[in-house]
């Protein structure tokens, strides 16, 4: 009896961790209710594998315990399907993610099914534990809290560094040199219409991305984070652009020296202080992470400049 | 490629000549969006556009 309550109690409060991690969040996905089915019934599955672990186990029945193994097969199969298919929709997109983003996601959609697992295992710990001493509704009500708990903290764990974390954010002048449309002294394009100068003056907005360390000058350098950072924006703000107009895809420039970011954009929307928000709250993607400084030679490059 | 002056361009890729800065700021517009290229400015007179 106290086993198929902890199993549902265990299972239900995965199943709610589940959920609770597919909010349609700043990636814009999954936005359909195909999609959510999709998420919802694999973290199902993920949730009763971690809710009858323990029991299979107090049962003395190792095979079972050993399919546990199996099932993160099948969920390395979800991170390949969630790539194929963004990887698949990529051409579609006016301002691509970029591989490294794909990858970054697919990577948390493999995750979040752990997760889900993890938070209906320790549940059903809690509540079998608590089923030794209590009735069994106060080792389901503590089960299923334990289980929140767990929730909130795996999740306050996953939560990584954001653009604005590694990098000052600031708004800057977009001007002219000639051909050259420039963000203060890093130059982005040489744009040859007059037209399209006009419009970048009237309605662009510059960024300036200034890296606070070594660390993040060499992960804000990476081409991928540099995309991801481009579609974030631009799915946010939107973009006065369409197919056939190359000059306003927006696009990122590295200061020389400094290593800052220039970006400038022609929002479809003309708010800086939405699209510094925007920027700032970009995900540094995994891939994208560098970390001289922890090695000897990178500190001292960044010590003593000859 | 798109030139007021005869004597600046030559080569491989298309040229067109046009008599005037107007008519060589509609014709690359015009290019541009049919090819969907990028109209760069090459500051002696010549404007290129590309297929990036």
């Amino acid at each position: 009896m106290a086993e198929l309550a902890s199993i549902l109690t265990a299972t239900a409060v995965g199943f709610i961790a589940r959920l609770y991690m597919l909010r349609t969040d700043y990636r814009q996905y999954p936005s359909y209710p195909q999609g959510y089915v999709i998420h919802l019934s694999i973290g199902l599955i993920a949730s009763f594998l971690g809710a009858v672990a323990v029991p299979a186990l107090l049962a003395e029945n190792y095979e079972a315990a050993t399919f546990l193994a199996l099932a993160a097969t099948q969920f390395r199969e979800v991170r390949k399907i969630e790539r194929e298919t963004l990887s698949s929709l990529e051409p579609l997109e006016l301002i691509p993610r970029g591989n490294a983003y794909i990858e970054g996601i697919a990577r948390v959609f493999e995750a979040r099914n752990y997760l889900a697992g993890g938070t209906s295992l320790i549940t059903s710990i809690v509540c079998l534990n608590l089923a030794r001493l209590w009735p069994l509704e106060t080792a389901v009500v503590g089960g299923a809290a334990g289980g929140f708990l767990t929730m909130w903290f795996l999740n306050r764990m996953m939560v990584g560094k954001k653009v604005g974390d590694i990098a000052r954010v600031r708004a800057a002048a977009v001007h002219f040199d000639g051909p050259y449309l420039m963000v203060e002294d890093v130059i982005i394009m040489n744009v040859g219409l007059k037209e399209a100068r006009q419009r970048f003056l009237q309605d662009g907005i510059g960024v300036l991305i200034e890296p606070v360390d070594p660390d993040s000058k060499a992960t804000l350098a990476n081409l991928g984070q540099r995309q991801a950072i481009l579609h974030d924006v631009s799915s946010l703000l939107g973009i006065q652009m369409d197919v056939g107009e190359p000059e306003f895809m927006p696009l990122l420039r590295r200061h020389r020296e400094t290593g800052a970011l220039a970006m400038v954009i022609v929002p479809a929307e003309k708010n800086t202080e939405a699209l510094l928000e925007a920027v700032r709250r970009t995900p540094v993607l995994e891939s994208a992470v560098r970390r001289p400084l922890a090695a000897k030679a990178g500190r001292l490059a960044d010590s003593h400049r000859e | 490629m798109i030139a007021e002056d005869k004597t600046v361009a030559g080569g491989g890729a298309p040229i067109f000549y046009v008599s005037s800065p107007e008519e060589k700021e509609r014709l690359a517009r015009y290019i541009s969006r049919i090819t969907q290229g990028m109209v760069h400015d090459l500051t002696n007179g010549v404007y290129i556009i590309v297929r990036h």
